[in-house]
């Protein structure tokens, strides 16, 4: 089953003519209405009219996570404000986070692009999807909400937590799939067995939508077996719409990027040059139909390559395999994206902290913070010491959005920060 | 007037810290009159009454410990039956709320001084004078 | 500006006679696709033609959240499951949660009446909402964003908590319009303050506050310190989410969407219909509702009805802002706890036994709740992070069951209150004059 049979099986000949022909249009719109990329594209000696195949994108400059940050919040606006229906953004207030802006009209083929990732997987109108995901800033719930209610999915807008609802919920309401992140569904299993239920036979699920956070094939194995269902990865980026960029259709073996939507590059995050099928490196990504912000070449610093050959289900759009590795430190917890520079920043604001300080990873949804205590500020009271350790709970908290275990250490007793002292130590096998 | 000072040292919940923190006072020739250990779970407070309390600061910095000198107050407990109540009930009747307390026994081993921390000695000492306590006296 | 002048400014006489229209088609449609609605009116011995006046609602039974309960999860529904497209759930869980599905249609009608509501408090296209409601299960959150969207309006969906991001995003996005519990503007001004964030570096201009009982007092307090028009907004799962009615600047009630959710105040005591301007439960009956149509449901709030004409132009009905219950629910931070949840949960975990209070105050102007236990001997050891952890576990487990985080206090054995006939679990200190 398909939900837009033409699109999603398009000739590779046919799909490169409405790439070169959204990307000039791209290219133009932000030439016109983005001073930043005018900037840009003039200092890497380009003009709109000399893209003139899809080939010709390594003409264009990239644009990097930092270009966002420096540009928030309405820097790479390409649109009047009247236009924008909806923002969203990353976690972040010491640095400043990340704002994606969205159109009617990319609130629209968002939910589209999930629509077919969605009835691609086997779902359908009778379906009754729970989404686990976190509604908010975040994109990854609100954009599967529209695109399931699209295809005419029940939706159970249920976000994370409260387990024992979730469970009455999936009871009650004969939930079919559930959007969840990994450490979540692992969670949930041990869950299961604590209460005696069999989610074979005491649940109706089928399929399972796992992202925001890196797992393995084992993961998903283990997940598939005890759930008793078909577990599809999922990768997105709200810098590209948020979910629905690449899914796995039945065969899961790789996931199918929207090459219509998005331009895909894989290059040598060295050297910046492009790499063939098959060769790791890293995504680069183009957006060929947003109206509010159009991005080009993003670095996405996420680690994949392409599979070549075809898929059985007929589909035409190339896959990519599951994400790999970063090319930064950028790490996952409880599927939000930190920055061990987020975790610093709020330290070094923070009177009573000395300067060194680790980020322990021991599992997905777990962090744990070790700081230092500066030796002229102790004096010797346990609940002054309690407090800090709390205000450097609540003020990571904020920041990171993820309450991580904050360990209060003496002075000198972490790694010193000279040079690239290393910030964080990922047990975590994943 | 000399208040009493006690040593506090921070301390992470790990096997041997202590051994650690009274052999290098042993080391330096310092005499610990009295000890009690504030814990939160992962990391705890180790509070020392001793006889050089200078040197033992100076000598636990040196070798690396995080530790700092504070003063508290030592009130004298009755040997006899109800002598440490009658102390308490003083602090009550004072609405006194104590952070830390424990028991230390004086150099000549014919005194016992109930040692307490609060937010302001003179305040507290100044709300008890009263109450016919003795209070120590270095 | 009004945004659909036509169903918000029509004659008194012109708007009854669509309302008979929709409440004799809705009043058949529950009979034939609800075997509940049709169980009940047949023990009350009417048949849907009866219905020839408005008035004649009266001859309905009654709905009450009970009813929606028993009839969990689907039991409600007037169409078939597949074309319910969202489900919300009330907030509180005392055992079974309410549950509201919505079609397509709903969804559409929804966005519409939020339009209305978003335009009434004077946003339009240029706006930026910062809409602070809980987004998910809850109505609040999502009933916004989808009337954001249908008036064209930039939304923020920062939904709850995170106050200083809250800030940060207010000054970085020049938010206009802000939407929230009442209490928690008042913490978002206090946060301000504390932050040097004064009023005239943010945008506000208005704001539509509700999902909790707030006072003429407080509104003055928010329009002060976060210089923005504040104005009231009532809603409810059972019936739509937000969007039932929204007060105007003119200040003087909330109007009632009453094309689409058609009033009446009861007697709470002997059921009758009481006349224009006198003081009862509200009673609702959606009388466009294609998934899930309530007839004559009890909304247990206790407030007034007003006719005559409002200086905004709109003819709808004003219902008096929200003054009491007529039971004994609790809304603390918007979501909704009965005491007998608490008790529950707290009985759950191991050790504790039944001595507590749940103490709800307002200290200054956020609702505050909490709970006192009764440590056993047992229980009790000298190592205080033993107690700490039994104390996390303790609200750990109530945020699991009631979704709300809440303070607990350890208390010595038999230090409580001890009572020999119902004793005293509730402490209601909060004023609201």
């Amino acid at each position: 089953m398909f939900w837009q049979q033409d699109l999603e099986t398009i000739d590779r000949k046919r799909l490169e003519e409405v790439q070169t022909g959204r990307l000039q249009d791209t290219v133009q719109r932000i030439w016109d209405n983005v001073p930043f990329y005018r900037d840009r594209i003039n200092s890497a000696g380009t003009k709109p009219e000399d893209i003139k195949s899809v080939s010709d994108i390594k003409k264009l400059p990239f644009t990097s996570r930092e270009d966002l940050l420096k540009n928030y919040p309405f820097g790479l606006v390409a649109v009047p404000r009247e236009s924008i229906v909806r923002v969203h953004t990353s976690s972040g207030t010491t640095g400043k986070p990340k704002a994606i802006f969205f159109t009617k009209n990319d609130i629209d083929r968002g939910a589209e692009l999930i629509s077919r990732c969605l009835v691609m997987t086997g779902m359908r109108k009778n379906d009754v999807l729970q989404n686990m995901m976190t509604y908010g800033l975040f994109t990854g719930a609100l954009v599967m909400h529209y695109g399931a209610e699209k295809v005419g999915v029940l939706v159970v807008p249920s976000g994370p937590g409260n387990t024992d609802r979730q469970i009455a919920l999936m009871q009650d309401f004969k939930t079919t799939a559930i959007h969840i992140t990994p450490s979540y569904a692992l969670y949930l299993s041990n869950v299961f067995i604590r209460k005696g239920i069999d989610p074979r036979k005491d649940l109706n699920l089928k399929r399972a939508y796992l992202g925001a956070e890196p797992y393995s094939e084992e993961t998903r194995k283990k997940i598939e077996e005890f759930f008793g269902i078909d577990v599809f990865n999922s990768y997105g980026l709200s810098e590209m719409n948020g979910p629905g960029v690449a899914f796995e259709c039945q065969e899961k073996n790789g996931m199918h990027l929207w090459e219509d939507n998005f331009l895909l590059e894989i290059i040598d995050p060295a050297t910046g040059e492009q790499v063939s099928d098959g060769e790791r490196g890293e995504m680069v990504l183009t957006s060929l139909c947003r109206e509010g912000m159009p991005i080009i070449r993003y670095r996405t610093r996420d680690l994949a390559s392409v599979m070549p050959g075809k898929c059985p289900c007929g589909r035409t759009h190339r896959r990519i395999t599951r994400i790999t590795g970063r090319t930064d430190d950028m790490f996952i917890v409880k599927g939000v994206n930190i920055f061990p520079q987020q975790i610093e920043n709020v330290l070094m604001g923070i009177k009573g902290v000395a300067q060194n300080y680790l980020i322990v990873l021991e599992s997905l949804d777990h962090m744990t913070v070790q700081v230092e205590i500066e030796k002229e500020l102790f004096d010797g009271n346990v609940t002054h010491l309690v407090n800090l350790q709390n205000a450097i709970t609540e003020k990571l908290k904020n920041e990171i959005l993820v309450k991580p275990k904050v360990e209060l250490h003496e002075p000198g007793s972490l790694p010193a920060s000279e040079g690239k002292a290393q910030r964080v130590i990922d047990n975590r096998t994943l | 007037m000399g208040e009493l000072k006690q040593l506090s040292v921070f301390a992470e919940n790990k096997p041997g810290k202590i051994e650690k923190i009274t052999k290098a006072l042993a080391d330096a020739g310092i005499n610990i009159l009295a000890i009690s250990i504030s814990s939160s779970g992962d990391f705890g407070v180790i509070k020392f009454i001793v006889d050089k309390c200078d040197d033992a600061l100076k000598k636990l910095k040196e070798a690396g410990f995080t530790a700092s000198l504070n003063d508290v107050l030592g009130i004298e407990l009755q040997d006899r039956p109800g002598g440490l109540h009658s102390v308490v009930q003083a602090l009550g009747n004072r609405s006194i709320n104590v952070e830390n307390a424990h028991v230390f026994v004086a150099g000549s081993r014919d005194r016992a001084y109930l040692i307490i921390e609060v937010d302001d000695i003179n305040h507290t000492r100044e709300l008890l004078k009263n109450d016919g306590l003795t209070f120590y006296n270095s | 500006m009004i945004w659909d002048k036509k169903a918000e400014c029509m004659t008194q006489k012109q708007r009854e006679s669509l309302q008979l229209e929709r409440m004799q088609k809705t009043v058949k449609y529950v009979y034939e696709k609800v075997p509940f609605y049709k169980k009940r009116f047949n023990e009350s011995k009417i048949k849907p033609a009866e219905i020839k006046s408005l008035a004649d609602i009266s001859k309905l039974p009654f709905t009450a959240k009970a009813d929606l309960r028993e009839g969990y999860p689907f039991g409600m529904f007037a169409v078939p499951r597949e074309q319910i497209v969202e489900i919300h759930t009330s907030s509180g869980t005392t055992g079974k949660p309410v549950v509201a599905g919505y079609t397509r249609n709903d969804l559409a009608m929804w966005g519409e009446v939020m339009g209305r509501t978003l335009t009434m408090i004077g946003a339009n296209q240029n706006d930026v909402i910062q809409n602070c409601y809980g987004y998910g299960l809850f109505t609040g959150g999502l009933g916004i964003h989808y009337g954001a969207q249908r008036i064209g309006a930039t939304v923020l969906p920062i939904s709850a908590g995170q106050t200083k991001r809250q800030l940060q995003v207010m000054q970085d996005f020049g938010s206009t319009i802000l939407t929230c519990t009442p209490s928690y503007a008042l913490y978002l001004a206090e946060v301000a303050e504390e932050e040097g964030i004064t009023a005239k570096k943010l945008k506000l201009k208005a704001g539509c506050f509700g999902a909790e009982m707030w006072t003429e007092k407080i509104r003055d307090e928010i329009e002060k310190r976060l210089h923005l028009t504040a104005l009231n907004i009532y809603g409810l799962t059972e019936i739509i989410g937000p969007g039932v009615a929204q007060e105007c600047p003119k200040k003087n009630g909330l109007h009632i969407a009453e094309d689409h959710f058609y009033p009446e105040i009861i007697s709470p005591d002997t059921l009758e219909v009481l006349p224009e301007g006198e003081k009862g439960e509200l009673v609702l009956t959606g009388i466009t509702r294609e998934g899930m149509p309530m007839i004559r449901f009890r909304t247990k709030d206790v407030t007034a009805l007003r006719r005559g004409k409002c200086g905004c132009g709109r003819t709808l009905v004003r219902m008096d802002r929200i003054t009491g219950r007529s039971d004994d629910m609790l809304k603390i931070r918007g979501v909704i706890v009965f005491p007998s949840n608490i008790e529950k949960a707290l009985l759950e975990v191991k050790g504790v036994e039944p001595h507590y209070q749940i103490i709800v105050t307002r200290p200054q102007f956020l609702d505050e709740i909490e709970v006192k236990v009764e440590i056993t001997k047992k229980m009790f050891s000298d190592e205080v992070k033993h107690l700490e952890k039994l104390k996390q576990e303790i609200e750990d487990h109530i945020e699991e069951k009631i979704g709300l985080r809440i303070k607990v206090t350890l208390v010595e054995p038999k230090s409580l209150p001890r009572s020999e006939g119902k004793a005293q679990r509730v402490v209601d200190m909060r004023n609201f004059k």
